[in-house]
């Protein structure tokens, strides 16, 4: 084994195909991105060097820095939500469900496999008001509330979003740290049991150091994902009301392919590139610190 | 460990060369793009008929439009039988929400039908002839000797909308638009006609009273309701206004365009539009006047369409009336000058134009129009070569209204960039909700527009 590594003949043998295509299909475009943040126009009316004019416009456009302050909201308050409520979801799994689990593991998981659009659709019928009222509204006149139009209103359009998402992936978190808090050995839970620690003093202090690696690569698996949203957002509220629930990602989109300016689209990826590189990085090094403890 | 620190450093003196030289290639790819000059426009026409036969004649269409794909299967087998003996008719529909965005696609690609819808942004069909990728129908028609097959009315305002001196496009709709009003619930409130804007007012006042929704709006689509917006500037300012706007003689935030933003954000701020006309999008809210939902409709003559299909209308054909957009007392403009469009009319594209093509093209100048007419009863911009018997009143009315029109209007963002166009679209629901100021969305669209 160690004789076809040396070989560096053979690796590069090995390498060389997968690298050609990861080179063209990924490094190629990205740097073909960074070219156009120089320049502006877009595929019928050609392109012109416009220097750093994307990047000043971009720092003095109120439109895209209220789609960062978004991303970065979304991606922090979904984070948190998504791995709360999946690591609470695991809790249950080992302490109540224990053997029976499988059935409700898989009914939960189930909204994760549903298609985004679908999904969608479903919760702008349960948050209607207009023209016939849904089930909340529906409940909510019955308490002795007021018609309101969540959808409509950016407040509560962000947290519907939030809703939507986090009931749709929580089982998937769940299934995850369910498998990272399986593999605690059954022994340490047992004598801490017998030396007399209640259930929150068990999680607090065993349960949850011990699954620490896993809770972390859940972290960064959430962040990644969720600064890089896109189709709920889309399916839900389309940005609306306005530009109040537009992420980066779909004010690139719309830069691109709605106005027609490449340029200033791939400026707005680029950016989005550099934030998802800085949390990866800020939360590899955090991580790093962790498992040298 | 030499060797290592060696070998390290080959590495990187490579991956730097190979980044490099990427870089370098993507830049200049990059500049070609826009060297690869495409010829002047309006010499595409007649230059590229080189080929003579296609396989097929396609068309892309938007889902939301059934009309003119179901038109041109009629026409297949009928009287346009001939061309397409060889050349079958082949259709395709994709989504209208993101139809420019497709568009650009498609042209860059080099992939347009032979037949399309044309883009929804005006400026965005300006790029398209600019870069040469649409057929210059004037020239066209000259040579396949059909000059004459579409209205003066609707080519002259096509060729207002793109801003060129030949025809670029097939007017399949020629609208006008204004207000429908469910004449049932009018008697109901004992309410009249309104004639000015004050009476209109009014009008929703007291229907609002009376437990009637007064306007339906699709607000979640915004474009029902800035139509508003941009008709009561051009009742107020007259026919010029929005025109001066996009050529920066006037600015949206100045306080006589911002008083008519004002207007139609009151009537939102009082509830006329429902509730959460935010949410509501252009089938629900046609379905609404349909059945009953409210009393006044803003929308064009293509909705005939729908009003006309008996499955559709369920308050009846005679139920519907038609009254134009009010004057505004003391206004620069008149009740005569009718908001006029070409919906979103047809373009061929440069690339793949055959005679066989031109055969289709020359078939369809000539028939369309009666052909939509009889079957649709769509009002089209085509010359007619009969009116048939049992056409609706309504289908009448409007073909009055057209031939009586004194000048014709376009709507709020005709004039404006793409940016411009959806970011007015995009906050239309704020101003039907009360949400957004009339201030604060003639800021947002200023501002989208390059102002």
């Amino acid at each position: 084994m160690e004789k076809v590594f040396r070989n560096r003949m053979a690796t590069a043998v090995m390498l060389t195909p997968a690298l050609a295509v990861y080179t063209f299909v990924m490094i190629i475009p990205i740097m073909w991105s960074v070219t156009y943040t120089f320049q502006s126009g877009n595929a019928i009316s050609g392109f012109e060097f416009v220097g750093f004019d994307n990047w000043i416009k971009f720092f003095q456009d109120d439109t895209a820095i209220d789609a960062l302050m978004f991303t970065l909201r979304y991606a922090v308050v979904m984070t948190v939500l998504q791995v709360a409520a999946g690591y609470g979801l695991a809790l249950m799994y080992i302490f109540f469900l224990q053997n029976k689990s499988p059935l409700v593991r898989t009914i939960i998981f189930f909204p994760v496999i549903l298609p985004t659009v679908a999904v969608a659709l479903m919760f702008s019928r349960i948050f209607e008001a207009a023209p016939t009222e849904g089930p909340i509204n529906t409940i909510l006149q019955w308490l002795g509330g007021d018609l309101t139009d969540f959808l409509g209103t950016p407040g509560t359009a962000f947290w519907i979003v939030i809703l939507m998402d986090v009931w749709r992936s929580m089982g998937f978190y769940a299934v995850l740290l369910y498998a990272g808090l399986v593999d605690i050995p059954q022994d340490v839970m047992e004598s801490a049991r017998i030396d007399g620690a209640a259930r929150w003093k068990l999680v607090r202090r065993i349960v949850l150091p011990l699954s620490l690696p896993v809770l972390l690569s859940a972290l960064i698996f959430s962040i990644n994902g969720t600064l890089k949203v896109f189709d709920s957002i889309v399916a839900l509220t389309n940005g609306g009301p306005g530009t109040s629930t537009t992420p980066l990602t779909l004010y690139m989109f719309r830069t691109s392919f709605a106005y027609g300016q490449y340029g200033y689209g791939s400026t707005v990826a680029f950016v989005l590139t550099i934030l998802c590189l800085l949390v990866t990085i800020f939360i590899f090094r955090s991580m790093r610190r962790d498992v040298t403890e | 460990m030499i060797s290592n620190r060696l070998t390290g450093r080959r590495a990187l003196s490579a991956v730097a060369l190979a980044g490099a030289g990427i870089l370098t290639l993507a830049a200049c790819s990059g500049g070609d793009d826009g060297d690869a000059d495409p010829t002047a426009s309006g010499d595409t026409g007649s230059e590229e008929s080189t080929g003579t036969t296609s396989e097929e004649f396609t068309y892309l269409g938007q889902t939301q439009n059934t009309t003119i794909a179901a038109t041109l299967e009629s026409l297949e087998v009928g009287a346009c039988s001939a061309a397409a003996d060889g050349t079958p008719l082949s259709t395709d529909a994709i989504d209208g929400t993101t139809w420019d965005q497709q568009l650009q696609v498609l042209a860059g690609n080099d992939a347009l039908s032979n037949m399309s819808m044309a883009a929804g942004t005006p400026s965005l069909m300006k790029e398209f002839v600019d870069a040469g990728l649409v057929l210059n129908l004037s020239e066209a028609f000259a040579e396949l000797g059909v000059e004459g097959a579409v209205l003066p009315a609707a080519e002259a305002t096509l060729k207002q909308l793109h801003q060129t001196d030949d025809l670029y496009a097939l007017p399949t709709e020629y609208n006008i638009e204004g207000f429908w009003y469910n004449e049932d619930l009018f008697a109901e409130a004992g309410v009249d006609v309104p004639t000015t804007w004050t009476e209109l007012v009014d009008v929703a006042a007291t229907l609002n009273d009376a437990g009637i929704q007064p306007f339906i709006a699709a607000g979640s689509d915004g474009w029902p309701v800035t139509r508003l917006v941009g008709n009561h500037i051009f009742r107020s300012l007259g026919a010029d206004a929005l025109q001066a706007v996009a050529d920066g003689e006037a600015s949206l935030t100045d306080a006589d365009y911002v008083a008519s933003a004002d207007a139609i954000a009151a009537l939102g701020d009082a509830g006329y539009f429902g509730a959460a006309p935010g949410s509501i999008d252009y089938n629900t809210a046609m379905n609404q006047f349909l059945t009953g939902g409210g009393a006044m409709f803003y929308m064009g003559s293509w909705a005939l369409g729908n009003f006309n299909d008996e499955e559709q209308n369920q308050i009846g054909a005679d139920a519907i009336g038609y009254f134009p957009f009010p004057e505004v007392e003391g206004g620069a403009g008149s009740i005569d000058e009718t908001p006029a469009n070409a919906g979103i009319p047809v373009m061929f594209s440069a690339s793949h134009y055959t005679d066989d093509i031109g055969e289709w093209l020359a078939c369809i100048a000539e028939n369309y129009g009666d052909v939509a007419l009889a079957e649709s009863g769509q009002v089209t911009g085509f010359a007619l070569s009969e009116t048939p018997a049992d056409q609706s009143e309504l289908t009448t009315m409007v073909q009055d209204q057209i031939a009586n029109a004194a000048g014709s209007v376009l709507w709020f963002e005709a004039a404006f960039s793409a940016e411009g166009t959806t970011v007015s679209q995009t906050n239309g629901g704020g101003l039907a909700n009360g949400s957004l100021s009339g201030a604060e969305f003639m800021e947002l669209v200023q501002a989208a527009n390059g102002g």
